[in-house]
């Protein structure tokens, strides 16, 4: 009786995985087809022989490489930075008890629920001024309003997780507070700063309106952008799109998969325990 | 927290300032200056004219404001949104909850397997995922309107989705939910395993119907989780801007748009930067309005401490 119904809900398991996977599945399978059998009906749900057709056309494609090389070096560029100024605020409100400490958090917390969409008009007219529209500084500067607050508020929980006697029992040794947090908290932190900086480095692959409206040259263009170039006017190739939206996600996939336990961690640590 | 890193605090009051100072100078250069702006903005009328030319827009006091909230149209793009808020917000959470509680009953492997499937969809950018659920959706060949039509009088043969804008959004409330369900239901069941079984079990046997077991066990251990998944996630829906700008390529029809489209399309599209300005602050307004709940929250269990 009751592996008779283990059975049941193993089943009712495994159609919802399929159900949720089924998406990707269909991506993957239209980007290992060749065009004839992508515009067939009725649809074929088992892969034939591969092609690799679509994802020639898509590597091929004239802009590819200059705009993973932007989209990689926004994201280096944003991780960096947010990193080297988030993990100093995480330290100060996971270590310090400070007059308008209850305030940063807040303004932390509450900054993250502007939607990007009612900055957008603003920031551009900033970098107009600025004269950084169509430069990827401008672009990584700008990513800052949404990668630092998250930032700061997930390494704050990773801190937490470090015990303070050991910078106690470092500072006792003789090393001064920043020393201690240098030698000793941050190599405890490595894990948190992997976590963090590939949840920010995924943001800035993903992001697309900000990246649209900043960057005219197309060679400074990110994938996001480029992946919509496979519509035209004429219709779309959605061999080709498949294809682009495989290679786009697959770094993201990677990584996610390579930290996973990490991020769900961080953010239960992070939204919930504070 | 200890008596210790008060001491700290005494000796070198400086420091935590200096260590938060780079993060609030680039908040308030990339957000807070940003921020002051928009609103300015929304009490001027600029246009492309002074955009180019940099002269300083002139002011139209309550102008844009009036304009928007007197037309009736705002009013269904604000309606608009909150129902689309209302729905993706209560099928990712219900859909995520689902999942959640599958996964803690279901053997092992199971449970890697959608945990797996769950991450993967998860990675996915936004652009990725409505890319494919336009080719899902697609009027010749999606895959969607051939097995629909395989059910019994129902031909959804050539059938376009997007004409009628109830049918196009529920493609993109879609999207929206497939995108953001692993989340809800990843964070969901760490929250469902901090329940003790035991108490489930003695609740069983005490002769509780599952539903009750449900509503008197599980629900108040998970009850601030439940409650930040459906906060973040109604935040996350009502500016959503992507999926539909996407799916729509790029020119969203008027029956498409939600408030923040309709702010993005116009300052870009008909360079009216106060107006967009404008529908901008309401939207933000209305966002912090609908959070305070949230915050009042996080402020009454300690968490801000």
């Amino acid at each position: 009786m009751r592996r008779q119904r283990s059975l049941g809900r193993d089943l009712l398991g495994l159609l919802v995985a399929a159900v949720i996977g089924f998406p990707i599945y269909w991506m993957l399978l239209t980007a290992f087809r060749p065009a004839s059998e992508i515009l067939s009906m009725p649809p074929k749900f088992w892969p034939g022989r591969p092609s690799w057709d679509n994802f020639a056309r898509a590597l091929g494609s004239e802009l590819f490489w200059d705009n993973v090389r932007s989209s990689v070096v926004i994201g280096i560029g944003t991780v960096v930075v947010s990193l080297i100024v988030g993990t100093l605020a995480a330290f100060a409100l996971s270590r310090f008890r400070f007059t308008g400490r209850k305030a940063f958090v807040v303004v932390i917390l509450v900054v993250q629920m502007v939607p990007l969409t009612a900055l957008i008009i603003p920031l551009y007219l900033l970098l107009n001024d600025a004269g950084l529209t169509d430069s990827l500084s401008g672009v990584i500067l700008t990513y800052l309003v949404f990668t630092l607050p998250f930032t700061v508020w997930m390494l704050r929980g990773f801190i937490d997780g470090v015990p303070v006697e050991l910078e106690e029992a470092a500072m006792v040794d003789g090393c001064g507070r920043l020393g201690a947090f240098r030698r000793v908290v941050l190599p405890l932190l490595a894990p948190g700063i992997v976590a963090t900086s590939v949840f920010a480095l995924v943001q800035a692959w993903n992001e697309y309106v900000l990246v649209y409206i900043l960057l005219s040259t197309p060679e400074k263009q990110t994938v996001s952008i480029w992946l919509v170039s496979f519509t035209t006017s004429r219709g779309t190739d959605y061999g080709g799109l498949m294809a682009g939206a495989t290679l786009t996600a697959l770094p993201v996939v990677v990584f996610f998969l390579v930290i996973q336990r990490r991020i769900a961690s961080g953010l239960a640590a992070g939204a919930i325990k504070g | 927290m200890s008596a210790d890193r008060g001491g700290q605090q005494r000796r070198r009051p400086l420091l935590p300032y200096l260590l938060i100072a780079p993060t609030v100078l680039a908040l308030v250069l990339v957000l807070g200056y940003p921020l002051v702006d928009m609103v300015v903005l929304s009490f001027q009328d600029m246009t492309r004219e002074q955009l180019f030319s940099g002269e300083s827009p002139p002011w139209a006091g309550l102008d844009q404001f009036t304009r928007i909230l007197g037309d009736g149209f705002f009013w269904r793009v604000v309606g608009r949104t909150v129902l689309f808020t209302a729905v993706t917000t209560v099928f990712t959470v219900a859909l995520g909850l689902f999942t959640a509680q599958l996964m803690h009953r279901v053997s092992p492997w199971v449970r890697a397997v959608i945990a797996g499937v769950l991450v993967t969809v998860w990675a996915m950018p936004a652009m990725v995922a409505a890319s494919i659920f336009r080719w899902l959706f697609d009027t010749d060949y999606g895959v969607t309107n051939w097995v629909l039509s395989k059910l019994p009088g129902v031909d959804l043969t050539h059938h376009n989705w997007f004409i009628d804008p109830w049918q196009g959004f529920t493609v993109i409330v879609a999207v929206v939910v497939w995108g953001s369900l692993p989340f809800a239901a990843i964070t969901l069941r760490a929250a469902l395993a901090q329940v003790p079984p035991e108490l489930e079990e003695s609740a069983i046997l005490d002769g509780a119907r599952p539903f009750q077991v449900f509503r008197h066990v599980t629900l108040p251990v998970i009850r601030p989780v439940l409650l930040m998944v459906t906060t973040l996630n109604a935040i996350w829906n009502f500016g959503v801007f992507n999926q539909i700008w996407l799916m729509r390529g790029g020119q969203p029809e008027r029956e498409y748009y939600l408030l923040g489209v309709y702010s993005f399309i116009e300052s870009f599209a008909v360079n009216r930067y106060s107006t967009g300005a404008a529908i901008a602050l309401v939207t933000v307004v209305l966002l912090l309005a609908g959070s305070v709940v949230y915050l009042r929250q996080m402020l009454r269990t300690g968490e801000l401490e």
